[in-house]
């Protein structure tokens, strides 16, 4: 991990894309930033005319040394900041940014060879895609297996990158489809088991480090099973996320 | 619904001129160690706050107001973090 | 550093003469959490006054015997959120304080999972605040400080109590909670006493 300054900083919106129905893919040229470890987040902040400002956290999907910073927000129905974000927002507008975020839920290509498990919940998955890159570019040799649980195939972020990983043996991935599953696919919709955690991830023998990321229900249960098979805790890394 | 101690990172790095997440935070209550990121942390328009993932009891409250961070850590004993160039 | 969003507004923000200064109308009603919810069975229920003359107690059962009345109320959130003419459905603390003697002026609420709000007495009374069980013509959920919290519609609503347990009279006006942390003592939404 590198040790970077967090401070405020101007951005300006480069791309857009839709990355879901729901879900667009921002990208931002920061001049100033420092760079971020792969895992990191940010604060956006948003400012009314007449002054009124919100503000929310969002991982980010790039890292490396740069200042192009990829996010994929999700539009929470009701929200104030993400509907602005993912709606309203054009290309060349400028946003107030916070970062990097986050020392603790971070992966680096430079740290102890250890396999790595990655569980996404939804769109908990932009933080750990961010890892999952930075390990295939790095052509690191640590094992990195991904579980990523999501409503629909078309719900998933980041689908043709991860399946590029997957088929240069980067990344071993596994989907849970909650509520609707691609043609032909063994297993009907539901939600993700103890059963298949336990099929898909690292055994505890191997003592991977597990990254796990979601809504905070999905998290503290995937937790709780992880603890069940063994894991060491401490090896047990949880980032929740909330609306907005 | 709380989420972890990840979703105060701004709020503490405004206050700390750091990030802090990866520090460990003992509990004045119970005594127990936690990184700052596994902290329950429940983040609502009115403040943030941070809550001992063993006990509940509270770590510490931090309440934006314009212009100011004011932050209470009445809850922890000991706030214990890596410095920059620090050895092994 | 701060610049202005492009096309930022924020949601919903229109005025209403009825709003206080810096408030903005909603629909829904947002949830505010500084802990984790209680589970409290109304079996188990019991609500408190302590006093420097000793204490008194009230089951479910025996509070709603003092008298349920209804309310409708505006309510005003610190966090810039009002809603209008809200029905409520509560026991008044008149009816409470009926037999209390005190000579003390302040009152500290205590919640199950130790929440605190300090109120000054007299602001209490008068028809002024009521222990509430219902809103919206529904049972209090526990999300919303069920299955009672206290309501005192005048003052900004972190002052309300959720999951109420009872009330600790004091003769100076300390701060609860919120108010240590920088939340005003008082909170009169219309002098928009937010912060110390």
């Amino acid at each position: 991990m590198t040790r970077r300054p967090t401070g405020w900083h101007a951005a300006k919106v480069t791309a857009l894309h839709p990355e879901t129905a729901s879900a667009r893919r921002i990208e931002l040229e920061v001049p100033t930033w420092p760079g971020n470890d792969p895992g990191a987040h940010l604060d956006i902040r948003l400012t009314a005319p007449d002054g009124y400002q919100a503000s929310r956290s969002y991982s980010i999907a790039s890292s490396g040394e740069g200042t192009r910073v990829v996010l994929a927000v999700d539009e929470v129905p009701n929200g104030e900041v993400s509907p602005f974000l993912v709606e309203d927002l054009l290309v060349d507008d400028m946003l107030e940014v916070h970062g990097p975020l986050g020392s603790y839920f971070i992966w680096s290509p430079d740290s102890e060879e250890r396999p790595v498990q990655l569980i996404a919940g939804g769109s908990g998955v932009v933080p750990l895609f961010a890892m999952a890159e930075a390990h295939a570019l790095a052509g690191d040799a640590s094992g990195f297996r991904m579980l990523y649980s999501v409503r629909t195939p078309a719900d998933r972020f980041f689908a043709s990158d991860l399946e590029g990983f997957a088929a240069h043996g980067s990344l071993q991935l596994d989907y849970v489809y909650t509520r609707q599953t691609p043609a032909g696919w063994a297993v009907p919709p539901g939600r993700i088991t103890r059963e298949v955690l336990e099929a898909a991830a690292w055994p505890a023998e191997v003592r991977p480090i597990v990254y796990v990321c979601g809504p905070t229900p999905f998290v503290e249960t995937v937790a709780g099973w992880l603890t069940e098979l063994g894991h060491d805790p401490r090896a047990v890394l949880t980032e929740r996320f909330g609306g907005g | 619904m709380h989420l972890d101690g990840n979703a105060v990172a701004g709020a503490l790095a405004d206050a700390f001129g750091r990030d802090v997440t990866s520090a460990e935070a003992s509990c004045g209550s119970c005594g127990a160690r936690q990184a700052v990121a596994s902290a329950s942390a429940y983040v609502s328009a009115m403040g943030w706050v941070l809550r001992c993932v063993h006990c509940d009891a509270v770590l510490a409250v931090l309440i934006e107001t314009e212009g100011h961070v004011r932050m209470s850590m009445a809850g922890v004993s000991s706030l214990d973090m890596p410095v920059a160039g620090g050895g092994a | 550093m701060s610049f202005i969003t492009r096309g930022f507004t924020g949601r919903g923000r229109e005025r209403d003469p009825r709003l206080p200064p810096g408030q903005t109308l909603v629909e829904d009603w947002p949830v505010l959490s500084a802990g984790p919810t209680p589970d409290i069975d109304t079996a188990d229920w019991e609500f408190v006054v302590v006093t420097e003359n000793g204490r008194h107690t009230w089951t479910w059962d025996e509070m709603q015997a003092l008298g349920v009345e209804d309310v409708t109320v505006d309510i005003h959130c610190v966090t810039h959120w009002s809603k209008l003419e809200m029905p409520w459905r509560g026991v008044p603390l008149d009816k409470v304080f009926e037999n209390v003697e005190t000579t003390h002026d302040y009152v500290m609420a205590h919640s199950y999972g130790g929440y605190t709000t300090n109120v000054p007495l007299d602001e209490l009374l008068d028809g002024q605040a009521w222990i509430a069980i219902e809103a919206d013509g529904e049972p209090l959920s526990p999300e919303h400080g069920g299955p009672a919290r206290l309501l005192v519609p005048h003052l900004y609503f972190w002052k309300s109590a959720k999951w109420i347990r009872g009330l600790v009279t004091m003769p100076s006006d300390d701060p609860g909670f919120w108010e240590q942390n920088g939340y005003h003592l008082h909170g009169d939404p219309w002098q928009e006493e937010r912060y110390w």
